[in-house]
């Protein structure tokens, strides 16, 4: 496949990743669209380790790793400094997992979009903390089995809209994106990087080791939650224009669930409930994008 | 020139001396005057500044890492629940040896809600790697807020200067206040030994293994050792521009004393007055005005106090199931000298209860009476 992205690459190889890792394609893609005048606010996560060991580095820009509830805070104060320097040239980025997002640096990231501070805030989405061992975020979707919701007390919430939250904030630039789409990733992070002010991108980002699924299906499966709905691909301009970047109806969502051990104990039934809710979900992107079923 | 100002005032004033470059903040009484000149001097361009009106303590101190970590020079000031909400950001910050300066209110900690001065909310952070400068009054704090930036410069280690509630923050005193020409010649720009940059890309505060990590927090150790001798090179440098001098720590008729009252904060201010009393009545007493907290200036102490017949520790704050923490290192500093005299141990003054004359004056008079400390800590005032 000929890939329309820049060949230029910021990740040594030999990143500590597990195989398979969808976080580790994600970071890839998002560093060729940044370039190497970018600093990079890294809180706790998975990719705290993949980075790799003192006094090695995986990547090729300067990282300030940071305290898990850090992001938005940190990229702040980078951003300050930098104005103060009269560097306008470079690209502050923030990188967390969705727990560093949805949960613990919620509050941070809420307080500097609000600031429209200048800066891109990367979530990288593997629907659980999976750094301490697979424990259930508020990114965790309906139906999944995590270390902390094992057995029959399976997640029985729905997975927080933190894209819908952004939105809300009204910042210049919301959008979605998958590992499985990289050139939708590329394309939207160097749209980003041309804007000013807060801007958000949330990255799906499959996970083998914590989904329970091969390490081969990762991108195959990353591709199937967009082509079900389960996480469409989508941006929002100022908190109001929606573009719906993919419309699919390839797959039913059992089709998805099946594939992936951290949902083998749902039913039929269950499954007819949860490609309710992914129907509903849809029906409302499709209302706000002013577009029809 | 002298001026006639509120102690958070003098903060602000060196603030602005020290060329900031960018503040965070949140606000929480009694800090709040600090921040709100420091947001009018970032409005009206009296300061080139950047100013990040955070949501949280704990993002105003994130925010600096963040700043600091790219090179320039940084300020916050918090008090009581703000600082105990930065309480893991305080130990990355000098993990990370960011010259971070912060001036931090004692106030006391809830519950109940309680805004007057008590130190236990700054003592209470002492091994989080932060060096700590008690004041007594509103010109010092301006002093040892210049003097902070020099030495967290100097050493790679953040600074907390602390100073009262509203008996400093919220009291007119007349300061000298140095003309900029003046500051500049003491504190030239901050030149970074490191930061980030996209022309030399690093990491900042990775994984690290046991070996390099053990050895990181013993340079952070040298560090604060390295603290105690530049502090004292910085007064002489100070001294020569400002003709004020504060040492670590400050012996007042010592040298004769037979009882020696160990104080910090306001309370050596009123004690200066008891001493100087009991002296025109003929009794050997002395002060010793504890000004650095970390690092713990253990050598100066022993020189100054060891001689005495007895100590009496005033301690504005508590460590439960302990005792005062004043009290309890200056028993560990004296743990290990020969022949040292007894410790007692005065808690006075704990959420903003007024530590007065005659309190001061009892506190000597049951140490001279008393022949040896029965109990760990005597509660005065209750
Ligand atoms: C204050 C604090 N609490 C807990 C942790 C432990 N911790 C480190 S990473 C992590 C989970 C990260 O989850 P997420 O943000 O989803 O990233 P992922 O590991 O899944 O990539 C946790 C709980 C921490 N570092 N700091
Ligand atoms: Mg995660």
């Amino acid at each position: 496949m000929l890939l329309d992205a820049p060949d230029q690459e910021y990740m040594y190889s030999g990143h500590v990743g597990c195989p398979g890792c969808g976080a580790a394609i994600a970071m890839r893609f998002t560093l060729k669209a940044l370039g190497d005048k970018t600093i990079m606010v890294l809180p706790a996560c998975c990719w705290s380790i993949i980075a790799g060991p003192y006094p090695m580095s995986t990547l090729k820009i300067p990282v300030i790793h940071s305290a898990f509830e850090t992001g938005g805070a940190v990229a702040s104060g980078v951003r300050a400094a930098l104005d103060m320097k009269g560097d306008t040239e470079t690209t502050v980025v923030t990188w967390a997992g969705d727990g560093g997002t949805f949960d613990i640096g919620f509050q941070a990231l809420s307080g500097a979009v609000e600031r429209n501070e200048d800066f891109i805030y990367v979530c990288y989405d593997n629907e659980a903390y999976m750094n301490t061992g697979v424990q259930r975020s508020s990114s965790t979707p309906y139906g999944a089995w995590t270390t902390t919701t094992p057995g029959p007390e399976w997640k029985k919430m729905r997975k927080k809209n933190i894209v819908e939250v952004l939105v809300a904030h009204r910042i210049p630039y919301v959008a979605t994106a998958n590992i499985a789409f990289p050139e939708d990733l590329v394309h939207k992070v160097q749209k980003a990087k041309g804007l000013k002010g807060s801007r958000f991108i949330h990255i799906y980002a499959s996970c083998p080791t914590g989904w329970r699924i091969p390490s081969e299906m990762s991108v195959k499966i990353a591709r199937m939650a967009v082509q079900t709905n389960i996480f469409p691909l989508y941006e929002v301009e100022s908190g109001v224009k929606y573009t719906i970047n993919y419309k699919p109806k390839e797959y039913l969502v059992r089709e998805y669930f099946k594939l992936q051990g951290r949902f083998r104990h749902l039913t039929e039934k269950d499954l007819d409930q949860i490609q309710e809710m992914v129907n509903e979900d849809w029906g409302l992107l499709l209302r706000k994008a002013g577009e029809s079923l | 020139m002298k001026r006639v100002i509120e102690g958070s005032h003098a903060v602000a004033e060196a603030v602005r001396l020290a060329r900031v470059q960018v503040i965070s903040a949140y606000p929480i009484t009694p800090q709040t005057h600090i921040v709100e000149i420091l947001s009018e001097y970032c409005a009206n361009g009296t300061m080139n500044a950047r100013f990040l009106r955070v949501e949280s303590e704990h993002s105003a101190l994130a925010a600096l890492i963040g700043a600091q970590s790219c090179g320039v020079r940084t300020f916050t000031a918090t008090a009581s629940q703000g600082l105990a909400l930065m309480h893991e950001l305080l130990h990355w910050t000098s993990g990370a040896r960011l010259p971070i300066v912060m001036a931090e209110v004692n106030r006391a900690l809830a519950p109940g809600w309680n805004i007057w001065t008590d130190q236990t909310d700054s003592l209470a952070q002492r091994d989080t790697g932060w060096i700590q400068m008690y004041c007594e009054d509103s010109q010092e704090v301006l002093d040892s807020m210049l003097q902070a930036y020099r030495l967290a410069e100097r050493v790679y280690l953040p600074v907390m200067v602390v100073l009262d509630a509203f008996y400093l923050s919220h009291t007119f005193e007349p300061v000298d206040v140095p003309t900029q020409e003046e500051v500049d010649r003491f504190l030239p720009p901050y030149q970074p030994r490191f930061q980030a940059d996209t022309e030399n890309a690093c990491a900042f505060g990775q994984l690290v293994p046991p070996g390099a990590y053990m050895k990181m927090r013993h340079n952070i150790a040298i560090g604060m050792d390295e603290a105690l001798k530049s502090l004292n090179e910085i007064q002489e440098e100070f001294y020569a521009i400002f003709r004020r001098r504060y040492n670590a720590v400050e012996a007042v008729c010592c040298d004769d004393a037979e009882i020696i009252l160990v104080t910090s904060g306001t309370i050596t201010s009123t004690s200066r007055l008891v001493i100087k009393t009991l002296r025109g009545r003929g009794e050997k007493a002395g002060i010793l005005k504890m000004k650095l907290f970390r690092p713990f200036p253990v050598e100066m102490i022993r020189k100054a106090i060891s001689h005495a017949k007895k100590i009496a520790v005033i301690d504005r704050n508590f460590s439960f199931g302990a005792s005062g923490i004043f009290a309890q290192e200056l028993r560990a500093a004296l743990y290990n000298t020969p022949d040292h005299p007894p410790v007692f141990g005065y808690i006075a003054g704990i959420g903003g209860l007024d530590a007065t004359v005659e309190l001061i004056e009892e506190i000597y008079w049951k140490t001279k009476n008393t022949a040896f400390p029965d109990e760990e800590s005597i509660w005065m005032g209750i």
